[in-house]
């Protein structure tokens, strides 16, 4: 095929990504925005099966490889649990990552193959990209792994922390950039290459060890752009203007959802990468400590579907332990309930909910919540005040009015979802253990909070039988 | 000064400008013939720059409830990396680009067809009223 034709086609391919993302800006518009995205990697991938040169034999190879490769990703799409969706997009991020490095080597050794000069004699510039393109999907690869570790709970959520942890990573950092430009020099010594990736795979491990669980929403988002910058720097290094365009939304996109993160819990990029937060595990102890002499009041389920039943407007807080326990599907039956009854029932979302952003939005999605009903923290945030019941399901910490008021918490300016301005909290936890951050929650202590102790699901189901009789 | 004179200069004057215009000739020559073949990289490189500007503003519209799908998706559309998979298994480079290249096919094709399909999952769960 004609070489501007191709270009043309890598072109209509761009355009289309930025219609898929485009088309996320609402729900009725987010599935033709998906199809847009589809149709662009068809055209991309057509293109290059178009591409002059191509070898037939080796083109039935490439099929194969999309067919293999394809099938898996069909199956644990369908199969995957929507809980466990923040592992699964970590586990893609590493994909790419390593892809990434596998095409830079195959740049190094087959350099004809994409125009950058011939074995030996490849072009400075494409070196240095070639080479930045391996370090950062080398990064991607080993961090995206240990973040799939931890959530898949294979390695503990706590944070790996240890002496001279920052002072290392600069160093390995630094080691790669002297690497790669003794690399460029070097005119593409495989020997560095390989050193390079290396080191870098180190580092995407030690970078991602020292962050707690809690703070995945940031690290996952965080991969997401790295993977874009990975994507572009390939496409640098062979020319592609379908890869720069792509890695650059990709890795703005990721870019900005840390950055929402980061906000959502008043805290900078720096200290979440610097990690060690909530270092204070369960936090049994604590809690053992400040509680004493304060005394809280606890219901049953019977209490509790009595309070909401007689409420004209309930609030739902979802947090990461619904998600925990599956109680989505319960939840709904209890809304779907309530709202026989005439009650007014709302969802509020704070933005760090759950383990990768947007997460509860899609678990309330899957249980067939309507989206109408279900609202973020700017939206929601003056109606607690009008609300008569708050159930708070598996959050803790974004409720916590310490936020607010104590200078001294770390949670200290980070934006809460003001439920203790309703009259009646309800709040479904396992125990007394204070959140992720390690800090009491004072509103389990007010006289118009009642606890309700067990697990979000059981306790939920409890509920709905209660207000069916 | 008079007008033989201005005359002659000025034919002097066209005489070093066509010798100029020759030079220029000659090393624009000399550069086209050393240029690579690919687009310089400023070209790219201001592609690039303003792809991040359209990210950063399509990416601030996507609705908050949609961000874990607009991760899926960003995830499958990054793995058009699968060009640079396929030139290097496709095309008579050596046996190491055809070998790296072919695993790169395998590894891009699960998140191809696994991102697109859970994005399509989870839109397909969000319902109105």
């Amino acid at each position: 095929m004609n070489q501007s034709l191709t270009s043309f086609a890598y072109l209509v391919a761009a355009v289309l990504f930025i219609l898929a993302l485009r088309g996320l800006s609402h729900p009725t518009t987010s599935r033709q925005g998906n199809r847009f995205g589809m149709a662009g990697m068809v055209i991309a991938i057509l293109a290059t099966f178009l591409h002059g040169g191509m070898d037939w034999g080796w083109a039935l190879v490439i099929v194969l490889g999309v067919a293999i490769g394809g099938s898996i990703g069909l199956v644990v799409a369908q199969k995957i649990k929507m809980t466990a969706l923040p592992q699964l997009v970590a586990a893609f991020h590493s994909l790419v990552g390593l892809a990434a490095v596998f095409v830079a080597t195959s740049a190094l050794n087959a350099p004809q193959s994409f125009g950058i000069g011939t074995p030996h004699h490849i072009h400075t510039e494409s070196l240095i990209e070639m080479s930045i393109g391996l370090a950062i999907g080398a990064v991607t690869f080993s961090g995206s792994l240990i973040a799939f570790a931890k959530l898949q709970a294979l390695m503990k959520g706590t944070p790996i922390t240890f002496r001279g942890q920052h002072q290392l990573n600069a160093g390995i950092g630094i080691a790669i950039l002297l690497l790669v430009i003794a690399f460029v020099a070097s005119g593409g010594s495989m020997v560095l290459f390989a050193l390079i990736a290396v080191l870098a795979f180190a580092l995407g491990f030690l970078l991602i060890i020292p962050i707690g669980g809690a703070d995945m929403p940031v690290v996952v988002s965080m991969l997401n752009s790295y993977s874009g910058w990975a994507a572009s720097g390939i496409g640098f290094t062979i020319g592609n203007l379908a890869l720069i365009v792509t890695g650059a939304l990709v890795g703005s996109s990721g870019a900005i959802l840390s950055y929402i993160m980061c906000k959502g819990m008043n805290r900078s990029i720096i200290n979440v990468i610097a990690g060690g937060f909530g270092n204070s595990g369960d936090g049994a102890a604590a809690a053992a400590t400040s509680s004493e002499g304060k005394a809280v009041k606890h219901g049953s389920a019977d209490d509790a579907a009595f309070i909401m039943k007689n409420a004209s407007k309930v609030i739902v807080v979802p947090g990461y332990g619904m998600a925990v326990s599956q109680a989505q599907h319960a939840l709904r039956e209890l809304g779907d309930l309530l709202k026989e009854d005439g009650v007014e029932v709302k969802y509020a979302i704070h933005p760090v909910a759950g383990r990768m952003p947007g997460h509860m939005n899609v678990l309330l999605a899957e249980a067939s919540v309507p989206y109408d009903d279900v609202f973020e923290l700017e939206q929601i945030n003056n109606e607690f005040a009008t609300a008569d019941v708050v159930y708070v399901i598996g959050a803790n910490d974004v409720t916590n009015p310490a936020a607010k008021t104590n200078p001294q918490s770390p949670i200290f300016g980070m934006p809460i979802l003001d439920v203790d301005k309703a009259k009646t909290v309800l709040f479904v936890k396992r125990g007394m253990s204070s959140g992720y951050a390690g800090v009491d929650n004072e509103l389990f202590f007010r006289d118009n909070t009642m606890m309700l102790f067990g697990d979000a699901k059981k306790m939920t189901e409890e509920i709905v039988q209660a207000l069916g009789r | 000064m008079t007008p033989a004179d201005l005359a002659a200069q000025a034919a002097d004057l066209a005489h070093q400008a066509s010798v100029l215009a020759q030079n220029a000739a000659g090393v624009a020559a000399v550069v086209a013939q050393n240029a690579p073949p690919a687009a310089p990289f400023v070209y790219l490189f201001s592609i690039f720059v303003l792809a991040v500007f359209v990210g950063y503003y399509v990416v601030w519209s996507v609705t908050p409830a949609l961000h874990s799908p607009l991760m899926a998706v960003t995830n499958a559309i990054s793995s058009v990396i699968i060009v640079g998979a396929m030139l290097a298994t496709g095309l008579h480079g050596s046996m190491v680009a055809h070998v790296f290249g072919f695993f790169a096919v395998v590894l891009v094709s699960v998140n191809i067809f696994g991102g697109f399909a859970v994005t399509n999952r989870m839109l397909a769960m969000f319902k109105k009223k």
